[in-house]
């Protein structure tokens, strides 16, 4: 790929990007989020078409209209977010577009027959006749890998393929990339994890907001702090060191707490979680342990199946979320767009959107949306949340702005318990670090910080002390300063279950 | 915000003019003078005194319906069963004009007020399962519009009891008629109603706008799952907004009901009165003046398409051909922008460019 | 009157009203399968059955006899399909809302039609057509007792929409286009990464869901009604569309439901005539389809699950 540029509308995504795949390696593609990685990807894979540039497979020159000749040049993308129909088989997903016929119908022998060949030769293990909605994520992705497989791709593209995955299906992860690499296909890896890049890449182009930085090969010279610094633009301390914490009366305390999620099962099941004032606490995890049901049981979301929610000595099981924002919760949501803003209100407006029905916003049943305006001016100047006035829709903030604009609206009710899922996710380093020294300064002032993220890195830099969550329990609290990466992925994979420390 | 206005007003400016273009072509393919038809057409919407008066007339139970679709919509609901709620109420109406002997300034509110509740609760019961049960309000509120239908005949033969397919007239005493408004518009059937529902698009505004329930509906309309995450509650609101749309659609039954016909006849079909509170909402942009003025435009129309078909021999179905094309081009505004946004590049570039 | 005899008399009759519905129920199938809510099935229907009188009018005129009808249904198949385009080109190509577009749709539909009867006519109904899909017994299966209440005073038009069913079923189940309609219905993006052109899908749904539409119109007017006015279609194409949410989006259900609701008609209007029926108040057998639809749409008969894209345009690169 040479010289690729995308425009949308006025906003340049990629700008003059080289990208050159050699035969039989694995090439990574590191950037930040919204660097222009996933619409590089797309313009290959035919679903954009660039402004600029050309594509060249195999030294000829090729207009990529749409997926279909994408795959017919043998390029597959494993996306990020699985393209599967979830009530289809894993065979009808793979065969989908190319079935093998006898006659009319479709020939579904033939078609298992082949999947499972190509399942064989490749070591993905699945079962062809199961439901997507029915097997494991990690499953799920070895389905969209033969997806690509069954239809010839010699050049795979994989989208941010680690993000739902366990250490373990990491690992397996990283074996069927090398198989595949030994069975002559090239590919791929699109991430913004160094470490993975650092364990499997041959080499690494880095682009930055849009711009090709450059290309290294992956060997003893390069370390995850130098790519680190290509991919940031400047040096990046991973180890800003926060003022020690101070933790003081017990603030929320769950005790043995049973949450079901939507389809019945139990997601949270006896769950025990205690967090002081003026502390810190991190839950690190894979996605879907039940952290979603646990900030859920919390806010008041959900109710809990059984067990307790004690919140600065008051039981509040089971409290509607309102009641629970009065007795003093903040929260950050781990879905902004869903949850965090209403983004065709207004800015002016979604300032007040838990304290709207309370003097002096509304009075009588009748809005004061002169008061209201007033509070969202004040909070916009304090957190410096960047809009051209307050009465833009909050859809037209970026996403930086937006979650500065909820942490704005959340902390200032000085809640006594401050809940922050996710919060940096999909942002830039700059925001991360003013997110980040919020929640500090929340803990400074004595508030209790629940902190929820994905990334141990994040977990690792932020908490004072980490519960490690596991298939709905806490299986370990660690101390960050004595515990490693590998302690608490082994933790996080079920490796040492009920050694709880305290 | 001023910007946007603009659009808003450019989309539907278009959309009728579209609408009147495809009224044109159809009456030209079906062999009529499209110039005496738009002649005979505007004249009976707005050219006399008498014109004037029923096309406000057949505006008063349009208004009350596209608010009621209104309504819904600005809280992300699709209430498509105005129609069975608008019999519900005119049923209830006529009911009570009937069967109550009262003073007037006991009487007429009473009449209104059973059309707002019968129509409330009828309107409840999609909005209810939505809540509970998570059923798309769509397909329940058309088959309450068919249950209404049946039974509302029902109701006319067992309870209130038609004789000649026709109920008896209401009592004066709940009537909406005005001697004064008729005798003013040279015998058109104008009663007060337009007034309560001019009335009421200013309540429609008030409650959306300035009421922190409207703050709260349109937040829920907006993003349920914000609105659910800031501590509202998403069931009680989904209900609330099909119980007040409902009240609106009540209204235009009685509309009907204490107003035009004062009675009710039985009917095996529609009265169409829902339906094109849909295209009212629509063409409106769901805002209470865009409600009163497209409210007007097809009353004007439906009114105006008996002149058409006398003065110009035109058939007044015509007129359900050209709404039904405004609502399709509104409803396309996304296609509408587009070539509005290109031409508007075009120029500026001078030249084509692809 | 015995039991069975009471049966010789309602079933007949509830097959003739069953046959639209059954065959217009399929057609909703195609379209909300492939992603596009058709509450504009009713106009479409009422374009068929305007279609399907004036074209057997019209050949009678030109001499076509007792085929006339037969013809007219392959028209009004035809004019349906293209009369589906004013609800495929907004609401696939320009993101209209569907649920709009079918209540404008349906609109337009019955001011067209009877603008044009008005204008071949000169008034606001059609004549009554001389040749009509004539009620037959059918020759040696009338003789079988007890079953034959299927075979006598039936219309063939019946044992067509029943065979439809089955071949719909086949089509969407066991064919590669059948995969691909379902797939652009449940995640239209999954379905456009593999090279499925959705887009055109979608218009295949919409279309055939036009033609089949057309065709159940054409077949009520033709076999029930005999002539077309503004009430020759009242509501059979919104029952259609229950049928098919009763059958699960299922053709095979789509027909056991179109039965149903067929058999609960049919004693709605002949029950005050039989011993029994008349018993049962005819307000409940009227609102009976629509009510079961309701309570079948809350779980309280069985979960009906609409596919999972319906009524949501698919706009390309967006996440």
């Amino acid at each position: 790929m040479l010289n690729i540029r995308k425009e949308f509308g006025t906003f340049v995504a990629n700008d003059n990007i080289t990208l050159q795949l050699r035969k039989g390696e694995i090439h990574a593609l590191l950037g930040e989020n919204g660097a222009g990685k996933s619409t590089l990807m797309n313009v290959l894979f035919g679903l954009y078409q660039p402004e600029g540039g050309e594509i060249r497979v195999h030294g000829k020159k090729v207009d990529i209209e749409n997926p279909n000749i994408a795959n017919d040049l043998g390029i597959g993308m494993v996306h990020q977010h699985f393209m599967l129909v979830e009530k289809f088989t894993v065979t009808e997903n793979i065969i989908l577009g190319l079935e093998p016929k006898s006659g009319m119908t479709i020939d579904r022998d033939t078609a298992r027959k082949k999947v499972m060949e190509i399942s064989e030769q490749y070591g993905l293990k699945i079962d062809p006749d199961a439901k997507i909605e029915d097997i494991s994520v990690g499953m799920q992705q070895r389905v969209e890998i033969l997806k690509t497989l069954y239809r010839g791709a010699d050049i795979l593209i994989f989208d941010e393929p680690t993000a739902v995955l366990t250490p373990q299906e990491i690992q397996e992860l990283i074996q069927i990339m090398k198989r595949l690499i030994a069975e002559g296909k090239s590919i791929i890896l699109i991430t913004h994890k160094l470490k993975e890049i650092m364990q499997v890449a041959d080499r690494c182009t880095v682009i930055r907001r849009g711009r090709y930085i450059g290309t290294v090969e992956v060997d003893e010279t390069v370390n995850e702090d130098s790519l680190a610094e290509m991919m940031v633009g400047r040096e990046v301390n991973f180890d800003a060191e926060y003022s020690k914490a101070d933790p003081q009366q017990v603030v929320l305390d769950v005790q043995n707490l049973v949450v079901k999620d939507s389809r019945g099962l139990s997601v949270v099941e006896g769950l025990d979680l205690q967090i002081r004032a003026g502390e810190v606490l991190g839950i690190a995890g894979i996605d879907g342990n039940g952290q979603t049901e646990l900030i859920e049981a919390i806010t008041g979301l959900k109710k809990p199946e059984s067990g307790k929610v004690m919140l600065n000595g008051q039981d509040v099981t089971g409290h509607t979320p309102r009641k629970m924002t009065e007795a003093g919760i903040g929260h950050i949501p781990q879905d902004r767009h869903k949850h965090g803003l209403v983004l065709d209100y207004s800015i002016r407006d979604n300032m007040v959107l838990q304290t709207y029905y309370k003097e002096p916003f509304s009075k009588r049943g009748l809005m004061n949306y002169k008061a209201v305006a007033e509070k969202a001016k004040a909070l916009i100047e304090k957190f410096d949340v960047r809009t051209p006035s307050i009465d833009v829709p909050a859809r037209a903030l970026s996403g930086g702005n937006q979650q500065k604009a909820i942490i704005a609206r959340e902390v200032d009710r000085s809640p006594d318990l401050l809940i922050a899922a996710q919060p940096t996710r999909g942002l830039d380093v700059g925001a991360i670090e003013f997110i980040h020294e919020q929640l500090i300064k929340e803990r400074e002032k004595g508030r209790a910080v629940l902190l929820i993220s994905f990334e141990l890195d994040e977990i690792l830099h932020v908490s004072d002390r980490i519960a490690v969550l596991y298939e709905g329990k806490i299986v370990g609290i660690r101390d960050p300063k004595e515990t490693t990466e590998q302690e608490l992925g082994f933790l996080m994979a079920g490796g040492q279950r009920g050694d709880e420390t305290e | 915000m001023k910007k946007l206005s603009l659009n808003q007003l450019l989309i539907p400016l278009l959309s009728i003019i579209l609408g009147l273009l495809v009224g044109a072509i159809v009456m030209l393919i079906g062999g009529y003078d499209p110039v005496q038809g738009f002649i005979s057409l505007f004249e009976g919407m707005f050219g006399s005194p008498y014109a004037v008066g029923e096309t406000l007339r057949a505006a008063a139970p349009l208004i009350f319906s596209g608010l009621a679709v209104a309504f819904a919509f600005r809280t992300g609901l699709f209430n498509i069963g105005v129609e069975g709620q608008v019999l519900i109420g005119w049923v209830a109406a006529v009911y009570v004009g009937i069967n109550f002997d009262l003073p007037m300034f006991l009487h007429l509110p009473l009449a209104l007020l059973a059309a707002m509740v019968a129509a409330a609760i009828w309107a409840f019961v999609p909005g209810f399962l939505k809540a509970k049960f998570y059923v798309h309000e769509v397909i329940t509120s058309i088959m309450m519009n068919y249950i209404a239908l049946y039974t509302t005949n029902a109701i006319l033969r067992n309870v209130i009891g038609v004789t000649n397919e026709r109920t008896d007239s209401v009592k004066e005493s709940a009537s909406l008629a005005s001697p004064w408004l008729q005798e003013l518009t040279t015998y058109s059937r104008l009663h007060w109603g337009v007034l309560i529902a001019v009335l009421a698009a200013i309540v429609y505004y008030y409650i959306l706008q300035r009421t922190t329930l409207g703050y709260e509906l349109r937040a829920v309309g907006f993003n349920k799952h914000a609105s659910q995450y800031a501590g509202m509650s998403v069931n009680r609101n989904i209900v609330l907004s099909f119980v007040i749309s409902g009240m609106f659609a009540g209204l235009a039954g009685a509309m009907e009901g204490l107003g035009t016909f004062g009675s009710m006849t039985l009917s095996a079909s529609f009265t169409g009165v829902g339906f094109d509170g849909i295209a009212v909402a629509l063409l409106g942009a769901n805002t209470a003046i865009g409600v009163v003025l497209a409210a007007i435009l097809f009353a004007g129309l439906n009114i105006g398409g008996l002149a058409m078909q006398l003065g110009a021999n035109v058939p007044s179905e015509l007129v359900k051909v050209i709404i039904a094309a405004i609502v399709i081009f509104v409803a396309s505004g996304y296609a509408i922008n587009y070539v509005v946004e290109k031409l508007k590049g075009n120029r500026k570039k001078g030249v084509e460019k692809k | 009157m015995s039991f069975l005899e009471v049966l010789y008399i309602v079933v007949p009759v509830a097959l003739a009203y069953a046959t639209p519905l059954i065959i217009a129920a399929l057609g909703g199938i195609f379209s909300e399968r492939s992603g596009v809510v058709n509450i504009a099935l009713e106009g479409i229907m009422v374009i068929g059955a305007a279609t399907g009188i004036i074209t057997t009018l019209t050949l009678t005129d030109l001499g076509a006899g007792a085929l006339s009808p037969w013809i007219a249904l392959l028209v009004a198949m035809v004019v349906g399909a293209l009369f589906s385009l004013f609800l495929a080109v907004p609401a696939i190509l320009w993101r209209a809302d569907q649920t709009v577009l079918g209540v404008a749709i349906n609109m337009l539909a019955i001011g067209l039609a009877i603008f044009v009867v008005r204008v071949l006519y000169n008034k606001g109904q059609t004549d009554f057509i001389e040749y009509r899909i004539a009620k037959e017994n059918v020759p040696f299966l009338s003789d079988i007792p007890v079953l034959k209440m299927f075979f006598i005073n039936v219309q063939y038009t019946s044992f067509v929409a029943i065979a439809l069913a089955f071949v719909v079923w086949f089509v969407i189940f066991k064919t590669p286009f059948g995969l691909r309609l379902r797939s652009v219905g449940e995640h239209p993006m999954a379905a456009d990464t593999m090279g499925i052109n959705v887009t055109k899908m979608r218009f295949m749904g919409v279309m055939l869901s036009g033609a089949f539409g057309g065709l159940a119109g054409a077949v009520y007017a033709v076999t029930v009604t005999t002539n077309f006015s503004g009430t020759t279609i009242v509501g059979q194409g919104f029952l259609a569309i229950a049928a098919m949410i009763f059958g699960k989006w299922n053709p095979l259900g789509a027909l056991g439901a179109g039965l149903f609701f067929g058999f609960a008609q049919a004693l709605s209007i002949i029950g005050s005539n039989l011993p029994v029926i008349n018993n049962v108040p005819q307000l409940l057998l009227l609102i009976a389809p629509y009510a079961l639809t309701i309570l079948a749409l809350a779980g309280l008969v069985g979960r009906a699950d609409a596919p999972k894209s319906v009524g949501i345009p698919y706009i390309k690169g967006k996440r």
